[in-house]
């Protein structure tokens, strides 16, 4: 920061890489289907990631209805159930979060935050979604398999995973490893894209620290998948061995059933390690991306810059770090050295510091601001409040003894549902609101978004709280019925069956959601290019909804961060980053 | 305004709802209170820190709503209030961990006197091996396991002949004695739970885990299973019954040596083929 007297470009460095040309469709095939472009990208990534999200979301209500109503459902048996569960985890977790964030927003946003005309490497940008689209159906297939899909659980732990016990341990087992390999090249390629872009294709005067907290998220997260994601890679492939060759990379001497099997010496504990040495991450790989977006969602509808931005973008940078070192709180009660309890319990609560630092800082971004309450900005308070409960259970989790008797109860499925879960999912709702009319000049309906917010919230609140409860008392999580046992009242029933009411209300009302994207395609209020009167770049666009290319002629260039809102001494009450400087200015 | 309004009251509903709740942990039965301890402060740490936060953002949401011609104040940063703010968290997980890590330290050490017996878990059901007149365990490997030997104890370990046998499920112990208890499985992971005991540790087969606790009421309690383990997973129960010194006496003398059970199924696999 500094106090200068300033010349228009002056104080701005050239671009660190030459334009280039861009590949221009000439058919409506390259143009809509097997794009290059970035936008059209984001889009396909998100309608595929919402598609089998919907799945996702049917198949939960499988689940709660069998728990809050065991054996009135005549298909649902055990082995349904556990598909279901493993199913609903694995779409919700990866094929669903994951891609939406890094794949749809990452595409849309990235270039047109940071001034870039497309993503750097444009036709790997196309290959890495067609991969993703063809992993999805790979496991969408093993529905239509012999045995069907893979009932292991999501974390898909051997010896279980590949044996008669378990259902789809034939066929499904395959087709979720297959899938799981495709993902990750798939991803592989987007992920690199994003960080070359942010490194390299930023615009003239867009330093690091001149960047939207949404890049930085999306940014962190794209290195952090970039690094744990191998771990799930060796683990499916050697899973997959296992299942096929009869390696024992993961399988001791068993005996089955009383049948001996041919599998000797291996450690179920290392699919464990490498596991959750990609599924901890995995959780900031859909955190930090919300984190990014909801900075800035608040930032916009309080009309007040993020307090404390660099301390944010230290915390994400932090969190990222930090989260490739604490796997082993997933695993405190799994058998391995129990010494390793202090390091990860340690390393688990320090995590906490700069977690809690981004709510502070959120929070204090509503101090003295000027608070309008769209429904961008309610879907921002909801997680607000979704994330501070969740990130409070997560000291109980990782504070190793408090663990031992919450670990693997429903305390769990709450803990996890509300961080992970719902905040982020709030947060995609809230930036489809916030950025639906860049992406289609016109505005979504406030009513019925408002509507949508409050059942979604209340409701996914009312589901996940009270579930806290039942984990306490003792209920085991992945019990697809809970049969005679002493000590559980039967007011857990009845909390059970609300539960799963409301589960099926928020379920249902996502509809009013989809009526509201899709009708406002055509109906919606035209928004003009900046209805929010935003700082931020991908607002200022020639042309809304943005052009091939993103900025017409010329590329923008940058004077200031994106968060120049209520400047004192400046005339208009937001100051867009590629504006030129004002007279007198603090440029920061 | 409303905003305001519904999240105060999801807030203070939280706050309701954790005291009127009738879900909450089952009475402690061995000597991991200081685990329910150590879980009661951080209750009141984190619902202290959840009460703060909350409120303070419902503040702000009703204080700082728009109205006409409002205008927000512009403070990019705040050096000494992110410092205290990073001070205070800091202390509060210090105070949150110390306790935490001085409970698992004795978690994670059993007794020197502690009996040692064994838990095993085979899809989907309990079994148990308790030492006989030699007080020790003899070894064991699953690769043993045969029509005569369910828990591939080694016959050739001297020590194994007098092991006791317990496949039924029904677990006995003497209250007020600390117990180790060596897990194995043979064929997937399991997880040994007791809700009222409070400690829980995964069975996996190729090694030997283990849990230690001390059975500190009279009663009798189930063991379930927290480790997914396939199709059966809700079914594996057993049942765990601390007796008085006594009655586990009775109990004890009733059960059959590795040595016994060995030879009687072998008869019956002689009978069968005969
Ligand atoms: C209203 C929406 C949702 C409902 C009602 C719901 C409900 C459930 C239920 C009842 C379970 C099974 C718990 C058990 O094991 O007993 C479950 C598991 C799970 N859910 Fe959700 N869920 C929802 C949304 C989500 C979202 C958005 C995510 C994304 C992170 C998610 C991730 C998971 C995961 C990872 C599991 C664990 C699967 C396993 O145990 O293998 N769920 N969910
Ligand atoms: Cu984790
Ligand atoms: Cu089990």
């Amino acid at each position: 920061m500094s106090d200068i007297t300033i010349k228009p470009d002056e104080q701005v460095p050239p671009a660190e890489v030459p334009e280039m040309e861009l590949f221009h469709s000439h058919s409506w095939w390259t143009t809509y289907v097997f794009s290059q472009d970035a936008k059209v990208i984001a889009i396909q990534y998100a309608a595929t990631a919402i598609s089998i999200g919907v799945l996702a979301l049917i198949l939960s209500w499988i689940i709660r209805i069998q728990l809050a109503f065991p054996g009135a459902v005549s298909f649902i048996d055990s082995q349904v159930y556990y598909q279901s569960v493993t199913m609903h985890g694995m779409i919700m977790v990866v094929y669903m979060l994951t891609a939406i964030l890094l794949g749809g927003f990452g595409n849309y946003l990235i270039p047109l935050m940071v001034g870039a005309r497309d993503m750097v490497f444009p036709f790997v940008n196309m290959l890495s979604y067609w991969i993703y689209l063809l992993a999805t159906l790979v496991l969408a297939t093993s529905y239509l398999v012999p045995g069907g899909p893979t009932g292991a659980g999501w974390t898909l732990y051997p010896p279980q995973s590949i044996l008669t016990g378990t259902p789809g341990y034939d066929y499904g087992i395959i087709m979720m490893l297959v899938s799981l390999i495709l993902f990750i090249v798939g991803f592989t390629m987007g992920g690199l894209n994003y960080v070359v872009t942010v490194l390299q294709a930023r615009a003239r005067g867009m330093t690091l620290m001149r960047m939207p907290l949404t890049v930085w998220g999306i940014f962190t997260a794209a290195v952090l998948a970039l690094l744990a994601f191998p771990g799930l890679f060796v683990a499916c492939v050697m899973l997959l061995l296992d299942r096929l060759a009869g390696t024992s990379f993961f399988m001791p001497a068993i005996v089955e059933f009383g049948e001996h099997k041919n599998y000797n010496g291996g450690s179920p504990i290392l699919f464990q390690h490498l596991f959750w040495f990609f599924g901890h991450p995995e959780v900031y790989i859909v955190a930090l991306p919300a984190f990014g977006v909801v900075s800035d969602i608040i930032s916009v509808h309080a009309r007040k810059n993020i307090f404390g931005y660099r301390m944010m973008v230290w915390a994400i940078v932090a969190i990222g770090v930090l989260s490739l070192v604490v796997w082993g709180h997933h695993m405190y009660v799994s058998g391995m050295d129990p010494t390793f309890g202090f390091f990860f319990a340690i390393t688990t609560l320090a995590i906490a510091v700069p977690t809690a630092l981004k709510v502070y800082n959120w929070v204090l971004t509503l101090w003295r601001a000027d608070i309008h309450f769209t429904t961008p900005m309610l879907f921002a308070l909801g997680f607000l409040v979704t994330f501070l409960n969740g990130g409070i259970t997560g000291l109980y989790l990782g504070n190793v003894i408090v663990d031992v008797p919450l670990s693997a109860t429903l305390f769990v499925v709450a803990h996890f549902h509300m961080v992970m879960g719902i905040a982020p999912v709030l947060v995609i709702f809230g930036a489809i609101y916030h950025w639906y009319p860049k992406i289609t000049g016109r505005m979504m309906n406030e009513t019925l978004g408002k509507i949508h917010f409050w059942i979604t919230f209340v409701g996914a609140y009312a589901i996940f709280f009270p579930m806290h409860y039942l984990g306490l008392l003792g209920i085991p999580r992945r019990f697809y019925e809970m049969g005679q046992t002493a000590f559980v009242p039967d007011s857990a029933h009845t909390l059970n069956i609300f539960i799963t009411v409301m589960a099926l209300v928020v379920g249902f009302v996502q509809f009013i959601f989809f009526y509201n994207l899709f009708h406002s395609l055509k109906n919606g209020k035209p928004s003009g290019g900046n209805p929010w009167r935003a700082a931020s770049l991908e607002w200022q666009t020639p042309e809304t909804p943005p052009g091939h290319g993103n900025w017409g002629e010329t590329l923008p260039v940058v004077y200031r961060w994106p968060y120049a809102y209520s400047v004192p001494g400046a005339n208009q009450d937001y100051l867009p980053q590629n504006m030129p400087p004002i007279k007198g200015e603090h440029i920061i | 305004m409303f905003a305001a309004v519904m999240i105060l009251l999801v807030v203070s509903g939280s706050f309701v709802f954790h005291f009127m709740s009738p879900w909450r942990a089952t009475p402690v039965a061995s000597n991991w209170g200081s685990i329910d301890e150590t879980m009661a402060l951080t209750f009141i740490i984190t619902g202290a820190g959840f009460l703060a936060v909350g409120l303070f953002l419902v503040y702000c949401l009703w204080r700082f709503r728009h109205k006409p011609g409002s205008k927000a104040d512009y403070e990019p940063e705040n050096a000494r209030l992110e410092l205290i703010l990073t001070f205070i968290t800091t202390l509060a997980v210090v105070i949150l961990l110390a306790p935490g890590l001085l409970v698992w330290g004795q978690f994670v050490t059993p007794p020197e006197n502690a009996t040692q017996i064994e838990a095993v878990g085979v899809q989907w059901s309990w079994s148990f091996r308790l030492p006989g007149a030699d007080y020790q365990l003899g070894t064991s490997d699953v690769r043993m396991i045969d029509a005569t030997n369910s828990l591939g104890v080694n016959p050739s370990d001297p020590r194994s002949a007098d092991d006791l046998i317990v496949t039924d499920g029904e677990l006995h112990l003497p209250v007020n004695k600390a117990v180790k208890v060596l897990l194995r499985s043979v064929d997937v992971l399991h997880d040994f739970y007791i809700p009222q005991v409070r400690a829980k540790m995964d069975l996996v087969p190729g090694i030997v885990s283990y849990l230690w606790f001390t059975p500190t009421n009279i009663g009798e309690y189930e063991i379930l299973c927290a480790a997914y383990c396939g199709n059966g997973h809700p079914q594996m129960r057993g049942k765990l019954i601390v007796d008085s010194d006594e009655d586990y006496e009775k109990w004890l003398h009733a059960q059959q040596t590795f040595e016994q059970t060995r030879k009687a199924q072998q008869k019956t696999i002689k009978v069968g083929v005969n």
